[in-house]
């Protein structure tokens, strides 16, 4: 592991390098194997956070209370300790400039981890195409690179926003409480615009925001979900 | 030889150990993993089909089906994504008695649901009591974010072999990957031999 970077109190980047590693599409995920000195090992997936064209690879960890694995890698674990990594995984939950758009990104909590992949590849491509994403968090302190987003280019065509469930409404064009129809239908794109929309984050959240979106009109096979949590 | 984890104790099982596979954890929680929006058919325009390579299709409404001998089962559920699930109670109808009058020369079979998702299975993995169309969740109707109104159960497989919202049951010679099986998982998913990617 090249790096720790704290992002929030609770959330940590892990900066690895990986030999023979070859590649990743955004959205995807890796497995991460720990194994104790008796031999006992527990493995848990994480998303990739950094684009596949950042020379390396890093994934956010949010610590899970009572988790096993997590508070090892937000608390414990730190520079030139090595990780036993498999990956990457995953299929749908993928994206690529060249697949275009337009696209819709909502993302709950720590689900903002794979979708930052996606906006840091529309970033290394330099992409202009049609991207809102909307991230719901608590409040601004649990909020995941926050000023990196506010400053990630290319902004034409880029419209990222957040809602604050816990807390007053964050800056211009922000909202306070949980996703919306409403928020949606001012965000955009239209239902009638045929975007690629990914939604990931806790399982009570990616389902009330898919709802929404189907509802609202958008062809729910063009809706890409990742869960994670107890229901 | 997997390199040791500094200061890493884990969370040892309080269960039995042999119920757990390798590289699985217990939750008390009931996890759920889709690739898309959960979908709402309703009831009455329900069905299910076995088809294919089959001497005649069979298709069932929801009352068809509910109205058929059911089952009440406990079984361990073991998913890809690492958690594992003791003593889940279910309510379903085994595919023995859907199979019952199906003559077929087929082999393997695709489950497919609304939504879109596909599945592939040996046809027997599925029969003998080793799997059900379940539409009961701990004593419950099954709720639609666990793949009600009904979802296949094979319990004996990784998890994403139970397909969710199951309509259908397409009988087939050939073995045709589905949809996680297409993308990287292993065709098979036998947890006890830990075959959750290609190449295990």
């Amino acid at each position: 592991m090249r790096d720790v970077i704290a992002e929030t109190p609770t959330a940590r980047t892990l900066v690895l390098d990986v030999p023979d590693w070859h590649g990743h599409r955004a959205g995807q995920h890796l497995d991460v194997r720990l194994t104790a000195e008796d031999g006992y090992q527990a493995q848990r997936s994480f998303s990739i956070a950094s684009a596949p064209e950042d020379p390396a690879v890093a994934i956010t960890v949010e610590e899970i209370e009572d988790g096993e694995v997590s508070p090892y890698l937000v608390e414990e674990v730190r520079a030139g300790d090595e990780l036993e990594l498999r990956g990457p995984i995953g299929g749908p939950f993928t994206w690529s400039v060249d697949e275009g758009g337009p696209v819709l990104l909502v993302a709950g909590g720590s689900g903002l981890v794979p979708i930052m992949s996606m906006l840091r590849h529309r970033a290394a491509r330099a992409s202009t195409v049609d991207t809102r994403a909307l991230i719901s968090v608590r409040t601004p302190a649990d909020a995941l690179y926050r000023e990196e987003l506010l400053a990630l280019g290319p902004r034409e065509q880029l419209d990222v926003r957040w809602t604050h469930t816990r807390s007053a409404a964050p800056d211009p064009g922000g909202w306070t409480g949980r996703v919306s129809a409403a928020m949606l239908a001012e965000l955009g794109p239209p239902p009638g615009a045929a975007a690629h929309v990914y939604i990931c984050g806790p399982t009570g959240f990616v389902e009330h925001a898919a709802t929404l979106l189907v509802d609202a009109g958008h062809d729910p096979l063009r809706i890409a979900t990742e869960r994670f949590g107890p229901t | 030889m997997a390199p040791i984890s500094r200061g890493f104790r884990g969370r040892r099982p309080t269960a039995d150990p042999a119920r757990i596979p390798p590289g699985q954890y217990l939750t008390p929680d009931f996890p759920v993993l889709s690739y898309g929006p959960t979908p709402h058919t309703p009831l009455d325009q329900w069905s299910l089909t076995i088809d294919g390579a089959v001497d005649r299709p069979v298709s069932w409404t929801w009352d068809e089906l509910t109205a058929l001998p059911s089952e009440s089962f406990m079984v361990d559920i073991h998913c890809v994504t690492k958690w594992s699930k003791l003593d889940t109670m279910w309510l379903g109808v085994s595919l023995d008695t859907l199979l019952e009058d199906v003559a077929t020369e087929a082999e393997y079979i695709t489950a497919w649901s609304d939504g879109g998702y596909t599945t592939n299975l040996p046809l027997e993995d599925v029969v003998d009591g080793k799997a059900w169309i379940a539409y009961g969740y701990a004593g419950s109707p099954l709720e639609p974010e666990h793949g009600g109104p009904a979802r296949l159960l094979v319990p004996h497989l990784y998890f994403w072999k139970s397909a969710k919202w199951v309509r259908g049951l397409r009988l087939t010679t050939e073995d045709e990957p589905g949809f996680w099986e297409d993308v990287g998982y292993h065709n098979y998913g036998d947890p006890w031999r830990e075959q959750r990617y290609q190449g295990d």
